[in-house]
């Protein structure tokens, strides 16, 4: 066991304003950032704000960013930094500012309320369902995602340019889209609704511009941009973009592949 | 309450509105921008260098070895390439490099390049130039309208980078010949060519809109096992897409450079058999 | 008073788990206008670290299984002290709910046929357990918060407004449960973000807030595991059912002490993975108690068989119920043949190969790589007991789940006592969720509409609520007739004592003696909690959300101690060193612990006799039909001499 004293700056405030803090604060073995940050609140500043809850990289709730890159904090060893280094962790910055580490994430439940939900075939009653383990492997991967957002927060679309939120849905959301389509028996196509086409159309497919800081940060290691948001451009793209695709589907009314 | 959303301020970034306080455009400590310099130097290095190849229309045959960026050569001012892809297509009348008629659509391809995209938006455009790096512009519309919207018609100049790629394999079957055109013969000029046309291969076969087609598109792989498997085939090479547009970028340059020391006679070709 | 904010609604549910988003669905589908409450963002419930799966005799993998087998594994697991009527409704319901669950769009790992796979676990006698790689927490609680979404859609286009008829109020806590006369009126709360208080009045409250974890040292549980839904239906009149009954999981991380205590999900032994002593031995097979001698493998091959060919060989014994396998882990420590950080080795790397390790169990791949630089599928896993779990809990009726002796409050989940018994199964508790939380959510909803007049918040409950809620901040300086020149006490300190004390003295292994210098340490820590004070504003203010914490984790804490304290015998969740066996006339007590002071304020209680008054009660005699499931000889393993031939 060798424990040191490390050098920590942790934003703290609330929308009004505020600023850097400097801390000392002791370090063990093993300890991650969030240990660090607890820490900080137990001896030295009782009412820092943080969110957290499993301490397991499970839930998604201990999001912040640690020397500018967005992470959890609860999954940051702090034997990735020198001893020497100084430690700083902020608010995610592109959502507003609530108190020190904890932001207002509302625009991430704006967007899930804005993606239509799963529909359940007709015909088919609980209990009915068969479905192979090759066709729910990917939308299983995008179920992996814990909302921790760090993705919605790395995302310049949004991050760099607040105007673009009420356009664009965020790499989540639109790996939700691409998960939904990629549901062996979502049925919203029978009803009507075209996830391909509204991807484009209502969720802001098209601010992307595959750059891939999400799945840069994404801490279950989701490859967001190669699995879901590429293959949704290709889809969006067949709708939209395909002539071939589009005689043929006016030639004759495919069954759906 | 979390869930609420306030109306949005109408512009701005990580310095603007509600946003923490923060005067640094970024808090990133590492050398994050060492990555988009070397991508943003290598692309350059490229770009100089094709260029100034496409444009000379002079040193691209060396029996029996014809340059990929002469390859088909599709106009009457070609050299004359003995059994090669010479296919007057373009008539007498085109007096520039030949290269400029075929090149289009490699370079269609590369551009349009799920890769190189972002390859190009952060190393030269910086948007962004790192993640949580903040971006130069004022203003960002993405691939929305034209002209970026055009990035989606990338499968049509992948399907011209199959036709393409098809040729090259031909030119490397060529390049089984000595200088007097006897086959059977190889020489270290077919090796590169060899490496070439597999990475050029493993690169236009690891497109992402490759994978969409073979399989990607498809909801229910169960019920296609063939293209079930072709799929994890692809997105085997997909997962090194970018490792393989760098090789391919490389290996073609180097294809070109050799025909060059080939042809202006700097060098000759070692003979294996 | 400041004036507060109220809301009507017709059933508000507090926690948005498994159990509370279930309630919630099923209140707001019966035309209930429904409000959530949780002191977390929506979607981050203690319910994402639920690992292994979600049992349910659906017969999918062994078409042997059904509900009477896994009543019976049920009864067996809470060594008979469940409530009989809850685990049948359990099993026969469990397979309903998974499917429901489809339909909304929640993607299980499948069988080849396409069907639901399920998996072993320990105690289910059959694989049963449905399943998403080692996620199936976070998969449930997704599904749940998406079909939440999917009605808030619905109500959208039909009303315009997303919350209507069902509402999220996140990052809220829940303080009291207000009341008129003897039924429920509405709860008070305050909003983390904010501070600010508010009142949502309603007939019906449903519960379902989870566990007390956080009340021990080492545990799997999350901050949210304070004990809140406890201590409010304490607080509103309800009883506590044997809340002696804690589970400690066999498995959690030992190292390095940051994550102590981090679960380390059953499934790594339901695939395969065997635990060994410092000697490299399987000791498990030492460990084999009498009532499950006939049940389990004798020899390591036998147990070794038993993954290929289960019907011909019996099953390991890493595979028992988890209160025996914590048990001996701790026994092998406690004789010097732990590994190096003070727990025993789980070992998966020698069993499978290391691809199909990553494939089905990734999250602990991951975990133990990123937290402890261990890589799973080279060596072994250090594991230890760790707190996961409380089998008591707020006495319910089992069809209806309405708390005893309050109209209206309803309580489902971890935060419900008698489903589990003694000792609950891996898996029971995700199905227990959905069951019990839609029965909680249906009743709920049935008896606001039932009623003719809204029950009434007033005005006196709403300011002493608010009041409570406000004094850590006026706890500066020592208390007014005291001039011993202490600081008020940090809060953070209080619970880090608390902690200490619950996990030395109340722990894995109990006496009595310790229990009763906890019940000494807990009137003192009591005491000083009253002077908590905290710094700064209402605004997100961790200590002050602790400050108020720390009364339920008291109460809670009291509950545990008194009532392990009063029952001599060593039962599932419960083993008393100085009463070591099991006793078969203890199978038909329950404790019941109720609130001291019946006004139900807390400042006239005496420091030394506590809070908490304990009540024994006789359980009710297990229907005839179902004693028939078991063989007569098991039964008399358990069964007092004149339950047998009543």
């Amino acid at each position: 066991m060798s424990s040191y004293q490390a050098r920590f700056e942790v934003w703290r405030g609330d929308a009004g304003g505020g600023g850097l803090e400097d801390f000392e604060v002791e370090v063990n073995d093993g300890e991650v950032v969030l240990d660090i940050v607890h820490r900080i609140q137990a001896t030295q500043a009782p009412d820092l704000a943080v969110r957290w809850n499993c301490k397991a990289g499970k839930c998604g709730s201990c999001s912040a960013e640690v020397n500018g890159r967005p992470r959890l904090m609860c999954m940051t060893r702090m034997s990735v930094f020198g001893r020497e280094e100084t430690v700083t962790v902020t608010p995610l910055r592109a959502f507003p500012v609530v108190r020190d580490l904890v932001t207002d994430v509302g625009f991430n439940y704006a967007k899930a309320r804005e993606v239509p939900a799963f529909v359940p075939p007709p015909g088919l009653g609980p209990g009915e369902y068969r479905m192979m383990q090759e066709d729910v492997d990917r939308p299983q991967e995008f179920r992996k995602c814990i909302e921790c957002f760090l993705c919605q927060d790395t995302c310049h679309v949004v991050r760099d340019h607040e105007e673009n939120k009420p356009a664009f849905a965020g790499p989540r959301f639109l790996m939700r889209v691409a998960e939904l389509d990629m549901h062996p028996l979502d049925a919203a196509e029978e009803g009507g609704l075209d996830r391909k086409r509204t991807a484009q159309d209502e969720h802001g497919l098209g601010y992307c511009n595959i750059t891939k800081c999400c799945t840069e940060v994404c801490p279950e290691g989701i490859r967001i941009t190669d699995n879901a948001l590429i293959p949704l451009k290709e889809r969006a793209a067949d709708r939209k973009y395909d002539p071939l695709v589009w005689l043929g589907s006016k030639i004759r009314r495919r069954p759906s592949p | 309450m979390a869930t609420g959303t306030e109306p949005h301020p109408p512009r701005g970034g990580v310095r603007t509105g509600t946003r923490a306080a923060i005067a640094a455009p970024h808090l990133r400590t590492d050398r994050w921008w060492l990555t988009p310099a070397a991508t943003a130097a290598g692309l350059l290095a490229f770009v100089v260098y094709s260029t100034w190849r496409a444009f000379a229309n002079t040193d691209y045959y060396a029996a029996p070895y014809v340059s990929p960026f002469y390859s088909p050569c599709l106009a009457e001012n070609c050299a004359p390439m003995r059994g090669g892809p010479n296919w007057e297509v373009f008539g007498a009348w085109w007096g520039l490099s030949p290269a400029l008629l075929i090149l289009i659509f490699p370079l269609g391809f590369r551009l349009t390049c799920y890769y190189y995209r972002k390859a190009y938006y952060r190393g030269f455009w910086a948007s962004p130039p790192a993640c949580a790096v903040a971006e130069p512009h004022a203003k960002y519309t993405g691939e929305t309208r034209f002209p970026l919207v055009l990035q989606n018609v990338h499968r049509y100049f992948f399907y011209a980078a199959l036709l393409v790629a098809g040729i090259l394999t031909y030119d490397t079957v060529l390049a089984f010949r000595d200088e007097t055109y006897a086959w059977g013969h190889m020489g270290l000029g077919t090796l590169v060519f060899l490496v070439n046309i597999v990475l050029i291969w493993a690169y236009t076969l690891s497109c992402h809109s490759c994978r969409h087609i073979v399989g990607g598109r498809l909801r229910h792989f169960s019920r296609h096992p063939v293209r079930y498997r072709m799929w994890g085939l692809v997105s085997r090479l997909n997962g090194r897409h970018a490792l393989l547009a760098w090789a391919s970028l490389v290996s073609v340059a180097l294809a070109d450079f050799y025909v060059y020391l080939l042809a202006t006679g700097a060098f000759d070709d070692p003979r294996l058999f | 008073m400041a004036q507060v904010e109220r809301q009507q609604w017709d059933v508000v549910v507090v926690g948005a788990g498994g159990a509370g988003l279930r309630a919630a669905i099923e209140a707001r589908e019966r035309g209930a206008r429904t409000a959530v409450v949780c002191k977390s963002l929506f979607g981050k419930a203690h319910t994402v670290m639920a690992e292994g799966g979600i049992a349910a005799a659906m017969g999918n993998v062994n078409a042997g299984d059904g509900w009477r087998v896994h009543f019976r594994d049920t009864m067996r697991g809470g060594k008979f002290l469940n409530q009989w009527r809850m685990a049948e409704l359990h099993a026969q319901e469990a397979p309903d709910r998974v499917w429901e669950l489809e339909t909304w769009g929640a993607l299980f790992d499948r069988t080849k046929d396409g069907r639901i796979s399920q998996r072993n676990f320990g105690g289910h006698e059959y694989p049963r357990l449905a399943h998403v790689g080692d996620r199936t927490g976070l998969e449930l609680i997704r599904t749940l918060q998406q079909k939440v979404v999917a009605l808030q859609q619905e109500d959208h286009r039909e009303t315009g407004d997303h919350e209507s008829r069902l509402k999220v109020f996140q990052e809220c806590t829940v303080t009291r449960i207000l009341k008129d006369g003897g039924r429920v009126s509405g709860v008070f709360a305050y909003e983390r973000e904010t501070g600010r208080f508010f009142v949502l009045e309603a007939p019906a409250v449903v519960v379902a807030t989870g566990g007390i974890g956080k009340s021990f040292k080492v545990t799997s549980n999350s901050w949210e595991y304070t004990g809140d839904g406890h201590a409010l239906a304490l607080l509103a009149g309800a009883p506590l059912l044997n809340m002696e009954f804690v589970q400690f999981h066999p498995t959690g991380m030992v190292w390095p002490p940051s994550v102590k205590g981090i679960l380390v999900t059953e499934s790594v032994r339901g695939d395969g993975g065997v635990l060994r002593n410092s000697e490299g031995k399987r000791f498990m097979f030492d460990y084999i108690p009498d009532v499950f001698k006939e049940k389990y493998a004798e020899s390591e091959d036998e147990g070794d068989r038993w993954y290929e060919d289960p019907d011909r060989n019996r099953r390991p014994p890493e595979l028992l119920p988890r209160d025996e396998v914590a048990r001996a882990i701790n026994a092998e420590v406690k004789a010097g043949r732990g590994s190096p950080h003070g727990g025993v080795f789980l070992d998966v790397s020698t069993r499978m190969p290391a691809e199909v390790i990553r494939r089905r169990l990734p999250s602990m791949y991951h975990q133990f790589k990123e937290l402890a630089d261990v890589d799973i599928t080279a060596e072994a896993m250090e594991v230890g007991p760790t707190c996961h779990y409380v089998m008591g809990g707020i006495a319910v009726d089992s069809d209806t789940a309405a708390a005893r002796g309050v109209p209206g409050l309803y309580a489902a989940g971890e935060v419900a006592g008698g489903m589990h018994g003694s000792n609950r199964l891996g898996g029971n508790s995700l199905s227990d969720l959905l069951v019990f939380g839609r029965r909680a959510g249906l009743y709920a909803a049935a008896y606001a509409a039932g009623l003719t007049a809204r029950p009434v918040a007033d005005d006196a409950q709403v300011d002493a609520a608010a009041a409570e809620a406000l004094r850590p901040f006026s706890a500066e300086g020592q208390e007014p007739g005291r001039a011993d020149g202490r600081p008020p006490e940090n809060p953070y300190t209080l619970h880090q004592e608390l902690q200490q004390t619950m996990n030395d003295l109340v722990g894995i292994i109990r006496r009595q003696p310790e229990m009763e210098k906890a019940l000494e340490k807990l009137a003192d820590l009591r005491v000083r909690a009253r002077r908590a004070g905290v710094e700064g504003h209402r605004q997100f203010n961790p200590g002050w959300h602790l400050a108020l914490d720390l009364r339920n984790m008291l109460l809670v804490s009291e509950c545990v101690a008194r009532a392990a304290l009063e029952r001599t015998e060593s039962r599932g969740g419960h083993t008393r060193e100085d009463h070591p066996a099991m006793d078969r006339a203890w199978r038909r007590v329950n404790l019941l612990c109720r609130l001291a002071d019946p006004t139900g304020g807390l400042a006239a209680t005496d420091p030394v006799r506590g809070q908490i008054d304990l009540e024994r009660e006789n359980t009710e005699p297990v229907r005839p039909d179902l004693l028939a499931l078991f063989e007569k000889e098991e039964l008399v393993k358990y069964l007092a001499e004149e339950e047998l031939y009543e």
